[in-house]
């Protein structure tokens, strides 16, 4: 059998997918062994160029991580789909927006406002934003367009599969990359390398009836290392979430973030929180409901951390 | 052309949807704005219906259920007072006018108040204008 041809790239994203897959440690010999890295930014010296001059559907597997949120990463996003057999999202970026996904609650202006005047780094006296284009007497240097809206991969281009967390486990990506080199691959478009079921099902706290009479934050509150997160009025996004990673941070001491995107079958994480959290609070009077609400500090961003512009309402309305 | 708005409504079925019935069959005249959804209790809506009508170019959305203490199943409304207040303030995150979202109880029978309330929903909504909520991008993220 070839081997195959496999890529890696890295768009509007942190870099830690990259680590993680360094991740599975000395298996990264085997993955050597079954394909040959064709294109892999952080790693590799190969050039888009390199890329553009492939035939179409030269690479077998494509790994794409990271958000779009610029033209850059847009024309990568197409040329790597034309490129690439089986292009998978990898990671919360490119599965449901992730982190950058939550600039998707300001405009291009207040960004551009805050990173190049208000932050108080920022030493700019002339007023300088980037611009798109540039004349310079050589001639017309360009960079790429910052878009006002972060996109994820599957609303950009035709993906075939997602696999989510942020970033997804070690473990996960081996067992996917066993499942590619295996050549049997699920049906296309499904969510691989995680779970159907939720984090609660993972995770090893006892589950008892839920009371919620006031919310707490771990950075103020020291929780118990038995109970379940939300019992103690820790805000934990396992009910609302893809299992899938072993439950990491519950058993690490620290609530569900939700990086692993909503479960199969719920269309929208945030409002699925929403949901599963009211359900549990303890009170019925409207004044005593709005006073436990009111301590959780920003319920839009705790709920639907990792997946706005995934959700039913994608960014901030203008 | 006036701008009339398209208003999703969800009514439990017990006094809320009686209510708005009693409404017709009283021959109340009322704004005729607000498309009825019957759900067998308002502790049954789940705020993505209320997303997603928003997503789906909704100009605003009410939920109407039965008044505290009157819930045919006990508790099911104190359930939605809990939603609706977290949902409410998720809207607000996302820049959704309170106005276009409302929550409101009515009974079997008053359905005056719910020609009031439909009428007082229908008026705001009309002064804000047409939702700003652009259409969610046609692809789906996955397979969710």
């Amino acid at each position: 059998m070839a081997k195959l041809k496999l890529a890696s790239y890295w768009a509007s994203a942190c870099g830690g997918c990259d680590v993680a897959i360094l991740d599975i440690h000395e298996k990264i010999l085997d993955l050597a062994a079954a394909a040959d890295i064709v294109f892999w930014p952080i790693a590799t010296d190969f050039k888009y160029s390199d890329v553009q001059a492939m035939p179409d559907g030269h690479i077998d597997v494509t790994l794409f991580h990271g958000a779009v949120r610029n033209s850059e990463n847009a024309h990568l996003a197409h040329l790597l789909r034309a490129k690439t057999k089986v292009l998978v999202a990898f990671g919360s970026c490119a599965h449901i927006g992730g982190i950058p996904g939550l600039a998707n609650l300001f405009t291009r202006e207040e960004i551009f406002r805050r990173v190049y005047h208000e932050t108080p780094s920022t030493v700019n006296p002339e007023g300088v934003e980037p611009q798109t284009k540039l004349a310079v007497p050589e001639g017309e240097i360009t960079i790429p367009e910052f878009y006002n809206t972060v996109k994820t991969l599957g609303q950009v281009v035709d993906v075939d599969y997602f696999m989510p967390g942020c970033p997804p486990t070690p473990k996960q990506i081996w067992s996917v990359v066993q499942t590619i080199v295996s050549g049997q691959l699920p049906p296309k478009g499904s969510v691989i390398g995680a779970s159907e079921k939720t984090q609660c099902d993972e995770c090893p706290r006892p589950r008892k009836e839920k009371k919620i009479t006031g919310f707490k934050r771990i950075a103020t509150a020291q929780p118990d290392p038995e109970t379940c997160f939300l019992e103690q009025g820790f805000l934990c996004m396992g009910p609302v979430t893809r299992g899938g990673c072993d439950a990491r941070c519950q058993l690490s001491g620290v609530p569900c973030r939700g990086c692993y995107g909503p479960p199969a079958g719920v269309l929208d994480q945030g409002a699925k929180a929403i949901s599963a959290i009211a359900s549990v609070i303890e009170a019925k009077e409207e004044v005593e409901v709005q006073r436990i609400i009111d301590q959780i500090p920003d319920p839009l961003r705790s709920f639907n951390r990792f997946g706005i512009p995934a959700s039913l309402i994608t960014r901030k309305v203008l | 052309m006036t701008f009339e708005p398209k208003i999703v409504g969800i009514l439990c079925n017990w006094c809320s949807y009686t209510g708005a019935d009693l409404a017709g069959t009283s021959r109340i005249k009322y704004a005729p704005n607000v498309r009825v959804v019957r759900v067998m209790c308002s502790g049954r809506v789940d705020p993505t219906f209320i997303l997603k009508a928003f997503a789906d170019g909704a100009d605003g959305v009410l939920v109407a259920g039965c008044h505290p203490g009157d819930c045919h199943y006990i508790e099911g409304n104190y359930k939605t007072i809990r939603r609706m207040a977290l949902l409410k303030r998720l809207l607000a995150d996302y820049g959704i006018e309170p106005e276009r979202f409302r929550l409101e109880w009515v009974s079997a029978g008053e359905g005056d108040r719910w020609a009031q309330v439909v009428n007082k929903i229908t008026e705001d909504v009309r002064k804000l204008g047409p939702t700003k909520i652009k259409p969610a991008a046609k692809k789906k993220s996955s397979a969710a």
